[in-house]
C-alpha cells in the first residue's frame, strides 16, 4: 500500500504539494515513485522560471521510462533540490521529504486548497489504478 | 535433445582488452625505414601530443585482438541467431542479397562529390527508390536525406511549419500547437518541440484508439498546427477512424504527420496518402530490412503531398529525359538536413528488398507480419493479460497483470526469456500500458519459431506461478546475471581508467 501522508495535498498527476506561507514544495508521491521504478535522473526547471498550473516543468527518468512532472500550482521556481543530482534514489526511498523536487513561490497562495486531501487522493488511487 | 532452453557456449571468459595488455607487446612489424626520418616536432606540435607514453592503450598481439573480439562477438544476440521480437523496432531478417548488392564496386567506390554525369547509376537508384516509396505511401514528394526515424520526423514537422508560415504569414505564429497521442513514441514530442511547437496530448480510449471527442475538444481550443500520429498506433492497433481524424485536423487548419515506424503492417495493403495523411517518415532500417540496432546506420525518408514538396530538403533528385540531376535551386526548401544525400548504403539495400519482393511479395510480407503477431496474441491471450480487446496488427501487447500477484514483473519475464534463447520484447513501452510487453515477431519467423516462443512464454508464466523466485533472479544461463541497471544509470562508468582494476578490487 502506498504511503499517503495527511500533511500534504495531492494532484491527480501524482504530485504532492506542501505549503508554507506563499511557498509550495512539490515532489512526486509514493505511488508515483513505485510505478516509475528506480529513479536515475531528474531534469529540473531553472530557478526563476515561471510555471503555469498543470504544465510540465521537468521530467523524471527511471530505468523504465522518462515521465514529465507537472506542477499543480502556478508561480515562480525559487529552489530546486540539487542534492537529487547525486542521490536520485532519495525519490524512491523518501519521496515526501528528502525526495522533494522544487519550491515554487505561488502566484495565488490559495491555489493549493483546491488540490486533493490525503483521503481524496487515496480514493482517487483506488478508483483509477 | 531439448532445444527449449539455452546451454552454455564453451568459450573462455573474456575480460576487457585493456586487461589483456602486456607491456611491450605489439601486433605489427614495420619495414625498415628507407627514407630520412622527419622529426616529430615538424609534423605534430608538442602541445598536441600525449606525453604519458600512451598509458592505458592496450599493448596486444594480433591474435590477442582477434580472439578478444571473436569471443565477445559470440556472446552477442543478433537477428541472424534467432527471433528478435522487439515491438515497434521491426527486427526483420536482413537478407544476404541486400548485402551483396550494396557491395557492388560501382557503389562502394563512388565518392559523394563525384560529378553528376559520373554518378548516374547512384542517382537513378535513389530516384527509383523515391518513386517506389511514393507508390507505397501514396505521397509523391520524397526526400531520402534524413538519417533515421527521428530525423525523418523532424524533417516532417519542419515541412509542416514551413507550409503554415507560407500559407498564414504572420498569423502562423498563433498556430503552434502540435497534438500527439498519449501512446506516441517519445521522439514525436521531441521533434515537435525542436521545430518550435508546443505539444498537447490527445488521450486514447479504452479500445486503445484515439479519443475522438478529446481530439475535437483540443482542435476547438484553436492554434492547431497539426497532429503526429502513429498508425497502427504503438499498442499495435489500427486507427480505424484515421480518415475522420485527418478530416478533423484539416478542418481545424492543421496538417497530419504520420510516424511510419509501424509501416510493416501496411506496405502493399493500405497507403497513408489515401487516408488523408500529409507527411510521413519511413524507417528503411525497420520496414525495408536494412540493418539496425548497434549496426546501423538508419535511413528515415520523408514522403509528403504535392503541396508540401516544395519545402523538402535540397538537393532533390530529378529526372530530365533519361538523365538524373541534383536540384539545389528550390528557394522554399527547409534546406539540407544531412551531409551529402543521406545514408546511401541503406538506400541500396532497401531497393534490393523492394525488387526482391515485388508488389505482391511486399503485400505478402505485410500479411505474414500481421498473421504472426495475431498468432502470438491468440496463443498467449489466456496466459498473459491483454489490455485491449481490439485485434492487433503487426505487434501484440500484453501486461504483467497476471504475474504481479506473485511478485513477478515485466522486467523479470523479459530477463527469463533470455534463458530460453530469445531476445526479450520491448518492455515498459508504450507508457499507457502498465508493465507493457510489446511483441513484434515480424514476417521473418515461421510457425516452429513462433511456437517455441509461445511455449517459452507459457513456461515462464508457469514458473512465475509455481516458483516466482526463479523468474525474479533470471537470467541464469548468461555469463553475467541480472545487472543493476539503476546503479549503472545513476553512476555510469563510461570508460576504463588505468587504476580502475585496483579501485574495483579494493572496493570489493
Amino acid at each position: 500500500m502506498s504511503q499517503i501522508p495527511e500533511n500534504v495535498r495531492y494532484s491527480k498527476d501524482h504530485e504532492w504539494v506542501s505549503v508554507e506561507g506563499d511557498t509550495a514544495t512539490i515532489g512526486i508521491t509514493d505511488y508515483a515513485q513505485s510505478s516509475l521504478g528506480d529513479v536515475v535522473y531528474i531534469d529540473f526547471p531553472r530557478v526563476g522560471d515561471k510555471v503555469a498550473a498543470h504544465e510540465a516543468f521537468g521530467s523524471v527518468e527511471s530505468v523504465k521510462a522518462v515521465s514529465e512532472i507537472f506542477t499543480p500550482i502556478a508561480g515562480e521556481v525559487t529552489e530546486v533540490n540539487e542534492g537529487l543530482n547525486d542521490t536520485p534514489e532519495s525519490v524512491n526511498s523518501d519521496p515526501y521529504a528528502e525526495g522533494w523536487m522544487v519550491k515554487i513561490k505561488m502566484d495565488n497562495p490559495g491555489e493549493a486548497d483546491g488540490l486533493l486531501s490525503a483521503v481524496e487522493y487515496e480514493e482517487f488511487l483506488s478508483a483509477n489504478v | 535433445m531439448s532445444i527449449k532452453k539455452v546451454t552454455q557456449h564453451p568459450s573462455q571468459n573474456e575480460g576487457l582488452i585493456f586487461e589483456r595488455s602486456q607491456t611491450g607487446r605489439v601486433g605489427y612489424r614495420l619495414p625498415r625505414l628507407d627514407v630520412d626520418e622527419t622529426p616529430i616536432d615538424e609534423i605534430v606540435p608538442a602541445e598536441l601530443r600525449r606525453d604519458d607514453e600512451l598509458e592505458g592503450v592496450p599493448e596486444v598481439s594480433e591474435v590477442d585482438v582477434i580472439r578478444h573480439f571473436t569471443r565477445i562477438s559470440t556472446w552477442n544476440y543478433s537477428i541472424d541467431l534467432g527471433m528478435y521480437p522487439l515491438g515497434s523496432c521491426t527486427m526483420k531478417y536482413n537478407s544476404r542479397l541486400n548485402e551483396k548488392v550494396a557491395r557492388i564496386g560501382g557503389f562502394t567506390g563512388l565518392h559523394p562529390l563525384a560529378p553528376e554525369e559520373e554518378s548516374q547509376g547512384a542517382l537513378e537508384l535513389m530516384y527509383r527508390l523515391q518513386e517506389d516509396l511514393a507508390d507505397i505511401t501514396g505521397l509523391p514528394g520524397v526526400s531520402l536525406q534524413p538519417a533515421a526515424g527521428a530525423q525523418g520526423e523532424m524533417t516532417g514537422v519542419m515541412l509542416i511549419r514551413a507550409f503554415l508560415d507560407q500559407r498564414d504569414g504572420e498569423a502562423s505564429r498563433d498556430r503552434r500547437v502540435m497534438l500527439i497521442p498519449d501512446s506516441a513514441h517519445g521522439t514525436n514530442p521531441a521533434s515537435a518541440a525542436l521545430a518550435g511547437f508546443t505539444v498537447k496530448t490527445v488521450r486514447s480510449n479504452s479500445k486503445g484508439l484515439t479519443d475522438m471527442d478529446h481530439l475535437r475538444e483540443l482542435c476547438d481550443q484553436g492554434g492547431v498546427a497539426g497532429l503526429m500520429l502513429t498508425n497502427p498506433n504503438t499498442v499495435g492497433i489500427f486507427e480505424t477512424n484515421i480518415r475522420e481524424i485527418c478530416d478533423v485536423i484539416h478542418g481545424a487548419g492543421g496538417l497530419v504527420y504520420m510516424d511510419g515506424a509501424n509501416m510493416n503492417a501496411l506496405v502493399g495493403v493500405a497507403r497513408p496518402g489515401d487516408m488523408g495523411v500529409d507527411v510521413i517518415h519511413l524507417n528503411l532500417h525497420k520496414t525495408f530490412s536494412t540493418p539496425h540496432g548497434g549496426g546501423g546506420p538508419g535511413c528515415g525518408p520523408c514522403c509528403c503531398t504535392e503541396e508540401l514538396a516544395e519545402f523538402l530538403p535540397v538537393p532533390r533528385i530529378e529526372k530530365a529525359g533519361d538523365r538524373y540531376r541534383l536540384n539545389y535551386d528550390l528557394p522554399n526548401s527547409i534546406g539540407r538536413v544531412k551531409a551529402f544525400f543521406g545514408n546511401f548504403g541503406m538506400m541500396i539495400r532497401a531497393l534490393s528488398y523492394i525488387y526482391t519482393h515485388g508488389a505482391d511479395g511486399l503485400k505478402e510480407a505485410t500479411e505474414t507480419a500481421v498473421l504472426n503477431a495475431r498468432y502470438v496474441a491468440n496463443e498467449l491471450k489466456d496466459t498473459f493479460h491483454m489490455p485491449y480487446e481490439s485485434d492487433c496488427m503487426h505487434e501484440a501487447i500484453f501486461s504483467h497483470k497476471h504475474q504481479t500477484r506473485k511478485g513477478v514483473h515485466t522486467l523479470d519475464i523479459a530477463k527469463r526469456l533470455i534463458d530460453y534463447g530469445f531476445h526479450p520484447p520491448t518492455i515498459y513501452f508504450p507508457l499507457v500500458v502498465e508493465g507493457a510487453m510489446l511483441i513484434e515477431p515480424t514476417e521473418s519467423v515461421g510457425r516452429a519459431d513462433l511456437d517455441a516462443f509461445v511455449e517459452a512464454m507459457k513456461d515462464i508464466d508457469r514458473e512465475a506461478q509455481e516458483d516466482p523466485q526463479l523468474v525474479i533472479d533470471a537470467p541464469h544461463s548468461t555469463r553475467i546475471g541480472r545487472l543493476d541497471e539503476a546503479a549503472a544509470a545513476r553512476k555510469p562508468v563510461l570508460r576504463w581508467q588505468p587504476d580502475m582494476e585496483a579501485t574495483a578490487k579494493s572496493a570489493s
